[in-house]
């Protein structure tokens, strides 16, 4: 084994049907189970610190709930004006329904400019869109920019967070990676490897031909990309390269400007537990004629990859909710024991868990609506208070029910359809609610309790479940007689 | 039809026989709890916000800046600094450095990024800039870059020192909106920047200098 492969946290496969491989896995590894622990339990820490007020922090949930449904209930209409706006101000808006469409659309881009270098910030969509190998298999460099994109990149990994992206690496590690990859000498100095990034990093912006970015929130009524970060690269992404490209899903979009006060309040602290990022940037417009920087060309790219499918659904359009903020992750304890790269998709944890099933269907994510023990701490600290724990049982519902069955809401629908279960359950329906078949059968079972079979998983790691030696009836018959 | 069609009817197919959900935002939600009284007040909080993040804060006035300033960038060691000399800050500095020698060079941000970015990336130590106000509540700057100073003459030095007055110091973010009246006058590039650049992506350490500048200095004139 290299010296580099003893530092590395393997590299789970990629397909969610293998999660319960990839979790086996992840909770056999003490070094990624340590690194998670402690990152968790310090961000869990900083969010409440930072919300302490509960009187400020639970109306705050619910105005900024409110923010996000009300904008979700007008959501063509300020589609539409965000797309006025930016085009009056000359931004360039583009429509994709699928990834392909997406970066078909990036991919003309960047060949109209003859573009060789992309730098990027940081954008979930565009793991989405698995942008960076697309543009790679057309000669094209992307490049990540944020710190712990750029580390995983350089470890051919994907994001285990969605904010901080690298953290299920230790800082040896990263000195580790840096040695083998970029030769430098070894360092776990924090600080130290910092700095060899930004040289790094500070010369591929000066190169690249285009900017990506992602978006926090669109802003229809200025029409504007609202983007939060703290380390500039988002800016630097935005504003050196001569064309910038945004890419958001359709649900990004926000009503007012004010409606950002209160949310990139919840975001940033419930993400990190920060008042407000570094950099908080709002883009209207590409560089105008009289202004001497900033990108002559700016992009929209606007995605749907089964957002349209999860807002088809009163119940589920309440996924689209969502900012991003990763606290649900923070305080799973599920996500917490296995790291995020064990779901093998884009958005690991619970918000991963309720919105995998709409971008890559029920068939192939048929494991995540149960990977859950709907303990209900994702719902209390999500700050837009999405129902996850009632989102992840009517996930479960459409997984187990027959995929033939209309209507068809979600892709996919019936990936753990069983008929011999559904059976059983008729079966135990039928003992229960017909009394002198429950009397016949609870007579049975008490006194046969020897025979009780292993009952699947369970009698794995538990004792066997008997019957008692009588009936509850029966007790309780005896009891009352007594008396 | 196109992606744009598919997707907007897909959407208003799904909305049909709903009715749009009333705006019920609560303003005194986000301005109340952030609240810091007089300037003193706003003054206190913006600082307490910024210096736990590493920026240097200094209260001078409108008549001492220069001067102090000067002695900043004597003990920082930085050889050039890049200015905007069309702006009131920018013509002190011009006063205060013909009459003072063993300064640095003063820089001009006065052609297309193009036609100097090398210079611009791995030259240029240091840079001095205005703001349109602070909010003392997460302890920012709003910073809107335009002709006179562009988007990355706040962005790419290691150091940035940022010049605000005390009057020009607001509340919070929706008070910030309101008083520059944003919704009207959308900017090209709008930026709140509260502190130095920093990262805490390994192992959740705290390291500042990432990508933009390694030190953030605001000088707060108190009289203005």
């Amino acid at each position: 084994m290299s010296n580099q492969d003893q530092h590395r946290i393997p590299v789970f496969d990629a397909l969610s049907q293998h999660f319960k491989e990839n979790a086996h896995q992840a909770l056999g590894n003490q070094q990624l189970r340590h690194n998670m622990r402690s990152a968790m339990d310090s961000l869990m820490t900083k969010r409440l610190a930072s919300m302490s007020d509960e009187y400020e922090r639970e109306h705050l949930r619910e105005l900024g709930n409110h923010i996000r449904a009300r904008a979700l209930s007008k959501l063509p209409d300020l589609l539409e004006k965000l797309e006025a706006n930016l085009t009056k101000q000359g931004v360039q808006v583009h429509w994709a329904e699928t990834t392909d469409q997406a970066n078909q659309i990036i991919l003309e881009i960047a060949q109209r400019r003859q573009a060789k270098h992309f730098i990027k910030g940081k954008s979930m969509v565009s793991e989405e869109l698995n942008m960076n190998h697309y543009l790679q298999h057309h000669g094209i460099e992307a490049l990540e920019s944020d710190m712990g994109e750029y580390i995983i990149q350089l470890d051919h990994e994907r994001p285990s967070h969605i904010i901080v992206p690298a953290i299920h690496k230790s800082a040896k590690q990263v000195g580790h990676l840096f040695e083998n990859k970029l030769h430098t000498q070894y360092t776990d100095d924090v600080d130290t490897l910092i700095q060899t990034g930004r040289k790094i990093l500070r010369q591929k912006f000066f190169e690249a031909d285009i900017g990506i970015s992602g978006v926090n929130f669109a802003v229809a009524e200025t029409g504007s990309l609202f983007l939060v970060e703290n380390e500039g690269n988002g800016r630097m992404s935005t504003t050196v390269p001569p064309v910038h490209i945004a890419i958001t899903g359709i649900e990004k979009v926000v009503e007012n400007l004010r409606d950002t006060v209160a949310l990139v309040s919840l975001l940033t602290r419930s993400a990190l537990g920060q008042a407000i990022t570094t950099y908080v940037n709002l883009i209207s417009s590409p560089r105008k004629a009289d202004e001497l920087d900033g990108p002559e060309e700016v992009h929209l790219v606007l995605l749907d990859n089964g957002r349209t499918q999860a807002f088809a659904d009163a119940q589920l359009r309440q996924t689209l909710n969502c900012i991003r903020c990763g606290a649900c992750m923070n305080h799973c304890p599920v996500y917490t024991r296995i790291g995020g790269q064990a779901y093998g998709t884009v958005y690991p944890g619970p918000i991963g868990k309720i919105i995998s099933p709409h971008l890559m269907g029920l068939d192939k994510t048929e494991d995540l609506p149960i990977a859950s023990t709907l303990c209900g701490a994702c719902g209390e600290v999500c700050p837009v208070k999405i129902p996850i724990p009632e989102l992840l049982r009517r996930l479960r519902e459409e997984d187990v029910r027959p995929p033939e069955e209309t209507p068809h809401t979600v892709k996919g629908q019936g990936a753990r359809f069983s008929r011999k279960e559904r059976l059983m359950w008729k079966v135990w329906k039928t003992l229960n609610t017909k009394p002198a078949l429950y009397r016949n059968f609870s007579l049975l079972a008490t006194r046969f309790r020897a025979l009780t079979p292993n009952i699947m998983a369970w009698s794995q790691n538990h004792s066997k479940a008997k019957p008692a030696k009588h009936t509850l009836h029966e007790l309780a018959r005896k009891h009352l007689g007594e008396q | 039809m196109t992606a744009r069609e598919n997707i907007l009817k897909k959407l208003r197919t799904s909305l049909e026989g709903t009715t749009p959900r009333p705006d019920d935002f609560n303003v005194e939600l986000v301005t109340k709890p952030w609240s810091y009284g007089d300037t003193q007040g706003k003054i206190k909080q913006l600082r307490t916000m910024m210096e736990s993040v590493r920026t240097e804060i200094h209260q001078t006035t409108k008549a001492s800046w220069v001067a102090l300033f000067a002695d900043l960038l004597k003990q920082k060691q930085v050889n050039n600094l890049l200015y905007a000399p069309t702006t009131e800050w920018g013509k002190q500095i011009d006063n205060y450095w013909q009459q003072n020698t063993d300064l640095p060079t003063l820089k001009l941000y006065d052609r297309l990024v193009d036609e100097w970015k090398n210079e611009l990336f791995f030259e240029i130590e240091s840079s001095i800039t205005s703001t349109l106000g602070g909010i003392a509540a997460t302890g920012s700057l709003i910073v809107w870059p335009n002709r006179e100073e562009p988007r990355l003459m706040s962005l790419v030095p290691p150091i940035h020192f940022a010049i605000l007055e005390a009057s020009k110091i607001v509340d919070n973010f929706y008070d910030a909106q309101q008083k520059l009246n944003w919704v009207e006058n959308t900017p090209t590039n709008a930026l709140l920047i509260s502190g130095p650049s920093k990262t805490a992506d390994i192992e959740q350490v705290l390291a500042y200098g990432a990508h933009g500048p390694k030190e953030l200095i605001v000088l707060i004139l108190v009289d203005v």
